[in-house]
């Protein structure tokens, strides 16, 4: 092992004679790539971190809200309203400064995904949505790497490895379970739903064991198998999947199919959403009276006083909408995701009888482009 | 013959149940379809099925005293 890497710090699981000082030497080699740093992306970073793997990078667009810190307790008061890749790369550092953390705070896409992925050996999937489940899974296949995934709901979770190659058999990959998104709203997702917070903390750290088995070349992987778990019951379950190359043909071949692909509309995120720049959204607001929907959670941040807005959060978008008045209606979020989904929803309620948009890049991109006034 | 069935995620929430019993099921789609009868709610929504922990995808022939799981997909993370 280099010399200039403290022996001392890894020296519990060196004894190990599974994992021993080659083991280590592999850790300090990887490189692995942590899609998402929230519920399920903290635990897998802080074991990956104290175990040593080398490079570690972290791709999140998201920012801290108060509502994250019940199930992401890397993060303090302090970090609210921080990017969380930027401010977990922080705290890594802190908790082991002898490793190379990159931090993307950019929300992976058909654009950056292959050449980001393409850095990296095993890939962790912690995001918190179909849309980047399915880019990650495509990308993955492509590139021919191994990724670990996980996933939560209320109080149960998934884990499996997949697209890693162990003999003949052709590896399992999300496809072989879900070969297509599911439609819009049939699946809610934790804001919607809810989620125990510790649930992440089992899953997440269930990734961080697998990859660090991955790596390091020991133990039984969940590899062709889907591990679950019920922090209510206790139960625990692990299916094996069985594979068949009729699901390839849904995953793009070449690096030009896979940019082409449009994950949100497949995932049905933007069907039927029409949106609005932060120009155009201006110019709007000013020029007609219109009514401008906030459906973030009541707690989110920036507070907006600078134009008059309701509050009305996703959760409750189509109980409440008998409260929206005017013809025209611009609604918002923090970054024009949650939106999209609210425009579907209103759109399904008001039809042709209103004009509903969803501002584009949400209120961190209002704010972001727009000059105060003096 | 008997079929044990466990429902995940928000399966529970259709049925109010972890586990029910269903009796005289020679295949899945007759399983599947008795399901979606008592609980409309089934028919709509997505979910992977395991037949003895083993996934399955097309129509499976049910034995005596088999387990069968259906699992939706979760987003979330």
């Amino acid at each position: 092992m280099a010399n200039h890497q403290p022996y001392e710090r890894y020296q519990r699981q060196i004894l190990l004679k599974e994992l021993g000082e080659d083991g280590q030497q592999k850790l300090l080699n990887a490189k692995v790539l942590v899609i998402g740093a929230g519920g399920l992306g903290c635990p897998v970073l802080q074991y990956l971190a104290a175990a040593g793997v080398g490079t570690i990078g972290i791709i999140d667009d998201d920012t801290i809200a108060i509502h994250n810190l019940h199930r992401q307790p890397i993060y303090s008061m302090q970090d609210i309203g921080l990017p969380k890749a930027s401010t977990a790369k922080a705290f890594l550092e802190n908790l082991n400064p002898s490793i190379h953390i990159t931090a993307y705070v950019q929300r992976l896409t058909v654009t950056n995904a292959l050449p980001l992925l393409k850095e990296y050996d095993v890939i962790v999937d912690g995001s918190d949505n179909f849309a980047t489940r399915y880019l990650v899974n495509d990308a993955c296949v492509l590139l021919d790497k191994p990724f670990v995934y996980g996933a939560i709901s209320q109080f149960e979770g998934q884990v499996a490895v997949f697209n890693h190659s162990t003999g003949n058999t052709l590896p399992a990959n999300y496809r072989h379970l879900f070969p297509e998104p599911p439609k819009e709203g049939t699946v809610l997702n934790c804001e919607e739903a809810g989620v125990l917070g510790v649930l992440p903390g089992i899953i997440g750290t269930m990734q961080a064991n697998e990859t660090i088995k991955l790596i390091t070349g020991i133990g039984t992987l969940l590899v062709n198998s889907l591990w679950t778990f019920n922090a209510l019951t206790n139960q625990s379950y692990q299916f094996s999947i069985a594979t068949n190359a009729t699901t390839s043909l849904l995953i793009p071949t070449d690096t030009a199919a896979f940019e082409k692909m449009d994950y949100e509309w497949l995932c049905g995120n933007s069907t039927t959403a029409l949106e609005i720049s932060v120009a155009e959204f201006d110019s709007l607001r000013k020029a007609v009276a219109i009514e401008i929907i906030d459906v973030r959670a009541m707690d989110e941040t920036p507070v907006i006083v600078e134009f008059l807005n309701k509050q009305i959060p996703l959760s409750e978008i189509d109980t409440r909408a008998t409260e929206i008045e005017k013809d025209i209606v611009v609604v918002f979020c923090q970054s024009g995701v949650r939106s999209k989904k609210a425009v579907a929803v209103l759109a399904g309620i008001f039809g042709e009888s209103k004009k509903i948009y969803s501002l584009k890049g949400g209120i961190t991109g209002w704010k972001s482009q727009t000059i105060k006034p003096v | 013959m008997t079929t044990t069935v466990l429902l995940f995620g928000q399966l529970q929430e259709i049925t109010s149940k972890h586990e029910l019993q269903v009796n005289e099921m020679a295949d899945t789609h007759t399983l599947l379809a008795e399901l979606s009868r008592m609980y409309p709610a089934i028919a709509t929504a997505k979910y992977m099925i395991a037949v003895d922990k083993q996934i399955i995808s097309g129509n499976t022939k049910l034995k005596d005293g088999s387990t069968v799981a259906l699992l939706p997909p979760f987003s979330g993370g």
